[in-house]
C-alpha cells in the first residue's frame, strides 16, 4: 500500500481521509459496505418470510389433519326390518310415541345381530356398540324403511376410519381392503360433527355441544363488557375529572389489559365459585370471567375512538344547547360506534380463543349433550380442543385439526367483519 | 313471582308511567301557559326511573332475605319441630324439602323432607304474595311522587342526568372492583398456604413435588424455584431468542426497506400470528413441533431427548410473540425524528448503517420496553406451555429436557378435585400471587421505560 507515486493513495494508507472515490481501496470498501447493505435487507426479508411461512406451515398442518375429520367412512349392513320387527308398521313410529314404540323394538338387538350374520366375529371390529344408533336415527326420520328389507349405512369403528383415510395398523388395512373389495364402504361428510357433541368414539364425536357453548359464553360475556366498557370509556374520556381517583381507575385498566388470563380464571375460581357459590363448570361463570377480561380492551378502544371525535361537534352541540349527556349521547357516541364496534369484536375474538380460565373454572366436564342455558354445565370450542388433544386415541387427532379449523373460521368471520366495519363507517377527520 | 316475571311487571309499569309522566308535560305546552324548562321526554323518563329504580332496589334486598324468611317460618311450624337438632342434617332436609318444593314430582331422599315440601309451597307463596305487592306498591309510590312533582319549571333533564352519571361513574369502577377482585381472592388464598407452608420453603426450595396432604408443615416438596426457572428459561430465553430477532429485523425490513404495497399485505399476515388462538399454538407445538425436535436431538446425539421438550414450547411462544415485539418495535422506530435519520444519511451512511448506528440506538429504550412487555405476555402464557412443555420440575439449562413452568402447575394443581383447605390446591393461588407481582412490575417498568423515551423525543 505504501505506494508514494500516487499522492491520494498515500493519504488513504496514513489517514484514511481519501477523496479518490475510483481508487482500488475505496472500491473494494464501497463494495464491502454495499454487500452489508444487501445482507442485512435480505436478514430482513428472511425474518418476514420465515414468520408468515411459519404461519403457512401451521395452517397446512391444521387444513391437512383437520379436513379428513370432516369425513367418515360407513359400511352397508343388509338388515331385514320386517322379520327382525314382526312386521312393525310405520305408523308406529310416527307421532309423539315414536320413541317410545322404537325403544320397545330393541333396535339394538335387531342390528347386532345383522351385524353378525353379516360380518361374524369382524363385526365388533367394524362398529362400535353404539352404531346401531344410527339406525334410530335413519327410523325416526324415515319411517318407512320398518316395513323394507334394505341395507342401512353405518358409521364404522375410528380405527376402519383411520384406514379408509390414512394408515392404521395391518389388521384394519386387511380389514378394509376386503369390506373395499366387497364394496361395503363408502365415505361421505360427516354431518355428526358439526351436530354432535363430545364423545368417547372419535368417528363419533361433534362439536356442536362446545360451539353452543362458546356462543352461549359470548353472549353472556358480550352483553356485560360491551355495554360497561363504553360507558366507562365515555365517563372517562368525557367527564372524569383530573384528579387521583380518576389516574386509580386508569392504572387499573391499563393494568387488567395486561394481566395474564390465568390469573382472571383464578378471579373466577375464587370469586364467583367459591365466595359467590355460583354454578360450576357454566356459562354463566366463564362469560362473566371473559367478560372482565374484554372490558379493558373495549375500553381502551371506546376511548381512543372517542377521543378522535373532533371537538368541534361537541363544541357546536353545547352551543346550541345541549346538556353534556345530550351531547355525548346524541353526537359523540354514534361518530365513534363504528371505532368502538371494530375494538369489541377484537376484543370478542381474543375472548374466543381464551382457554386457561375457563379451564380454571371447570368448563372442562365431559358433556354429551349442549347446554340449553347459561347454567347449565357447559364446554367451549377452545377447552374442547384441548380436551381433544389429550385424548390417547390417535383417532381424535383429525378432529382436534378439524375443530381448530371451525375455531380459525369462526375467529376469520370475525376479524374480517370488524375490518369490513372499520372501512365502511369509521370517519377519517 | 319468578325474577323474570317481577322484572316484566316493573318493565310494563314503568312505561306506563313513562307515557304519564311524558303526557303531563305535554299538556304544559298545549296550555301554552309556561315553557318548559325540559323535554317531555325527560319528564317521561323522570317518572319511569322513580318506578322502577326504588322498586328494583326492594326486588334485590328481598330476593336475598326472604329465603331466609321462608325457612324461618317453615321452622316456627308445628311440623317442623321434631327435625333433629343436628343442624348440619337439618339443613340437608330443608335443602332437600326445599327442592322438592320447587320442582314437584321430584323424588324424596329423607322422608321427612316430603312432609316438610308443602310447608315450603305455602310459606313461599305466603312471602311471595308479599314480596309482589311490595314492589308493586313501592313502583306506584315511586310513580306518584314522581308525576307530582311534575311542573313547567321543573328540571326533569338534570334529574335524569345526575341518574346517568352515576351510572357511568359506576361502571367505570367495575374495572377497580376487578382488581380488587383479584388481589383479594390471590392474597387471601395464598395467605392460607403460606401460614401451612413457610414462604422461604417456597421461594428458595429445590423440590417441586406436591402431594395431595392436608397436613401442614410438610414443605420441603413445594420449593418453586424449578418453575421460576423453567418459566424464565421457556418465556423469557428461548422464545425470546425467538422473537427478538425476527420481530426486531421483521419491523426494521416493513418500515425501512419494503414497499408500501408489500407492507400493507405483510404487517396484516405477522399481525395474524398474533391472532391465533394460544390452544392452536400448543396443539401444533405438541403435534408438530415437538416430535420434529425430538427427533433432530436424537439425530445429534442427545439420548435423553423427550417428546416435550423446552424447546418445543419456546420456540412456539417465541413465534407467537413476534408481531408484538414488531409493533413495539415499528413504534419506537417511527418515533425516533427523522432528522436524526436525515442526518446519518446526508453524511454518506447507507441505510443499514443509519438503522444500526443511529435507528436502533436512538429507539433502545423504546425497544427494551416493548421486550419487557413481551416477556411478560410470554410468562403469563399457559396453553402452549401446559400442551408442549411437560410437568417434570426440572432444573436444567438443557433445551430438549422437560421444564415446567408457573402456569403449567396452576393448571396441573387446579383442575382435579378443588379441596380449598389442601396446600396442595392452594400453591396454585402462591404462584398465582408471584406471577401477578412479577407481571404487573414488569408492565409497570416498561410503560416507565417508554413513556421516558417518548418524552425524550417530544
Amino acid at each position: 500500500m505504501n505506494n508514494t507515486a500516487s499522492p491520494a493513495i498515500e493519504t488513504t494508507a496514513v489517514g484514511h481521509r481519501s477523496t479518490d472515490w475510483q481508487g482500488e481501496a475505496m472500491q473494494k470498501r464501497i463494495a464491502k459496505r454495499y454487500a452489508a447493505e444487501r445482507r442485512f435487507k435480505y436478514m430482513g426479508l428472511a425474518a418476514v418470510a420465515i414468520s408468515s411461512l411459519f404461519l403457512a406451515f401451521l395452517l397446512f398442518v391444521m387444513i391437512g389433519n383437520g379436513l379428513k375429520g370432516f369425513i367418515k367412512t360407513e359400511v352397508a349392513v343388509p338388515i331385514d326390518f320386517v322379520s327382525a320387527t314382526g312386521g312393525a308398521s310405520p305408523d308406529q313410529l310416527a307421532g309423539e310415541n315414536a320413541e317410545r314404540n322404537l325403544n320397545s323394538l330393541d333396535i339394538a338387538g335387531i342390528v347386532n345381530t345383522a351385524i353378525e350374520i353379516e360380518y361374524g366375529t369382524d363385526g365388533s371390529e367394524i362398529f362400535t356398540e353404539n352404531s346401531w344408533t344410527d339406525v334410530r336415527d335413519a327410523l325416526l326420520s324415515n319411517p318407512a324403511l320398518i316395513t323394507q328389507n334394505t341395507s342401512v349405512w353405518l358409521t364404522a369403528k375410528s380405527e376402519l376410519d383411520r384406514a379408509a383415510k390414512d394408515d392404521s395398523n395391518e389388521k384394519y388395512e386387511a380389514l378394509y381392503a376386503k369390506l373395499k373389495d366387497a364394496g361395503k364402504v363408502q365415505s361421505g361428510f360427516n354431518w355428526g360433527f358439526l351436530t354432535g357433541s363430545d364423545g368417547t368414539d372419535p368417528a363419533r364425536v361433534g362439536i356442536w355441544g362446545a360451539f353452543k357453548g362458546s356462543l352461549i359464553t359470548m353472549l353472556v360475556t358480550l352483553s356485560l363488557a360491551f355495554p360497561i366498557g363504553v360507558l366507562a370509556a365515555v365517563y372517562l374520556e368525557e367527564y372524569a375529572p383530573r384528579n387521583r381517583a380518576t389516574d386509580f381507575i386508569e392504572v387499573s385498566i391499563n393494568n387488567l389489559a395486561a394481566v395474564p388470563s390465568i390469573i382472571f380464571g383464578l378471579l373466577g375460581l375464587v370469586v364467583f365459585l367459591s365466595w359467590l357459590d355460583m354454578s360450576r363448570s357454566s356459562a354463566l361463570v366463564g362469560g362473566l370471567v371473559l367478560a372482565l377480561m374484554t372490558m379493558p380492551v373495549i375500553v381502551i378502544a371506546g376511548r381512543n375512538s372517542i377521543k378522535s371525535v373532533p371537538p368541534s361537534i361537541r363544541e357546536a352541540a353545547l352551543g346550541v344547547g345541549a346538556s353534556p349527556i345530550q351531547v355525548v349521547f346524541h353526537h359523540v357516541l354514534p361518530l365513534a360506534l363504528p371505532g368502538i364496534m371494530t375494538g369489541t369484536i377484537i376484543g370478542m375474538a381474543r375472548a374466543l380463543g381464551e382457554t386457561a380460565p375457563l379451564l380454571m373454572i371447570g368448563m372442562r366436564a365431559f358433556l354429551t349433550s349442549p347446554p340449553q342455558g347459561i347454567t347449565d354445565p357447559s364446554t367451549v370450542l377452545p377447552v374442547q380442543i384441548y380436551l381433544w388433544s389429550d385424548e390417547v386415541n390417535r383417532g381424535f387427532v383429525e378432529k382436534t385439526s378439524a375443530a381448530i379449523i371451525v375455531l380459525l373460521l369462526f375467529l376469520l368471520t370475525m376479524n374480517a367483519l370488524a375490518i369490513y366495519l372499520r372501512n365502511r363507517f369509521e370517519t377519517r377527520w | 313471582m319468578t325474577g323474570p316475571a317481577i322484572l316484566l311487571l316493573l318493565l310494563g309499569l314503568g312505561l306506563i308511567s313513562w307515557i304519564f309522566g311524558r303526557a303531563k308535560a305535554n299538556r304544559f305546552i298545549t296550555s301554552g301557559s309556561k315553557n318548559l324548562n325540559s323535554l317531555p321526554n325527560y319528564h317521561g323518563w323522570y317518572t319511569a326511573l322513580w318506578a322502577i329504580v326504588p322498586a328494583l332496589i326492594f326486588v334485590a334486598i328481598w330476593s336475598s332475605i326472604s329465603p331466609a324468611l321462608v325457612t324461618d317460618m317453615v321452622l316456627s311450624d308445628p311440623a317442623a319441630s321434631q327435625l333433629s337438632s343436628d343442624s348440619f342434617k337439618r339443613g340437608a332436609i330443608l335443602s332437600e324439602a326445599r327442592d322438592i318444593a320447587n320442582n314437584p314430582g321430584q323424588k324424596a331422599f329423607n322422608p321427612e323432607a316430603t312432609a316438610l315440601a308443602p310447608l315450603y309451597v305455602s310459606a313461599q307463596s305466603h312471602y311471595d304474595i308479599i314480596g309482589t305487592l311490595a314492589v308493586v306498591l313501592l313502583c306506584f309510590a315511586g310513580a306518584a311522587f314522581a308525576f307530582i312533582r311534575i311542573r313547567p319549571d321543573f328540571r326533569a333533564r338534570k334529574r335524569v342526568e345526575q341518574l346517568v352519571m352515576i351510572v357511568l361513574l359506576m361502571a367505570s369502577l367495575i374495572a377497580i372492583l376487578a382488581t380488587v377482585g383479584i388481589v383479594a381472592s390471590l392474597i387471601f388464598e395464598s395467605a392460607r398456604f403460606f401460614g401451612m407452608i413457610s414462604p422461604i420453603d417456597f421461594f428458595f426450595g429445590t423440590e417441586w413435588n406436591p402431594k395431595n396432604t392436608s397436613v401442614a408443615g410438610d414443605g420441603e416438596d413445594f420449593g418453586a424455584v424449578p418453575l421460576f426457572w423453567g418459566t424464565i428459561f421457556i418465556g423469557a430465553i428461548i422464545a425470546m431468542a425467538v422473537a427478538i430477532p425476527f420481530g426486531l429485523m421483521s419491523a426494521v425490513y416493513l418500515t425501512q426497506y419494503a414497499k408500501p404495497k408489500v407492507r400493507k399485505w405483510m404487517k396484516p399476515i405477522l399481525e395474524i400470528l398474533a391472532g391465533v388462538p394460544t390452544v392452536v399454538y400448543g396443539y401444533f407445538a405438541a403435534l408438530t413441533v415437538a416430535p420434529a425436535l425430538r427427533d433432530f436431538a436424537a439425530w445429534i446425539g442427545i439420548s435423553n431427548a423427550t417428546s416435550e421438550s423446552a424447546l418445543a414450547a419456546g420456540v412456539v411462544m417465541g413465534v407467537m410473540i413476534i408481531p408484538f415485539v414488531s409493533s413495539m418495535a415499528d413504534d419506537s422506530i417511527a418515533a425516533v425524528p427523522s432528522s436524526m435519520r436525515d442526518g446519518s444519511l446526508a453524511m454518506g451512511a447507507t441505510k443499514s448503517e443509519t438503522i444500526k448506528k443511529v435507528l436502533i440506538p436512538a429507539a433502545l429504550p423504546g425497544v427494551v420496553g416493548g421486550i419487557l412487555l413481551a416477556v411478560s405476555r410470554a410468562i403469563g402464557e399457559t396453553m402452549i406451555v401446559v400442551m408442549a412443555a411437560g410437568l417434570a420440575a426440572n432444573l436444567t439449562a438443557n433445551p430438549f429436557a422437560s421444564v415446567t413452568t408457573v402456569t403449567t402447575q396452576i393448571v396441573q394443581l387446579l383442575t382435579g378435585d378443588s379441596d380449598f383447605n389442601s396446600p396442595k390446591v392452594l400453591a396454585a393461588f402462591a404462584l398465582g400471587l408471584t406471577l401477578f407481582v412479577v407481571t404487573l412490575l414488569l408492565n409497570l417498568v416498561a410503560l416507565h421505560i417508554v413513556k421516558k423515551y417518548r418524552e425524550a423525543y417530544e
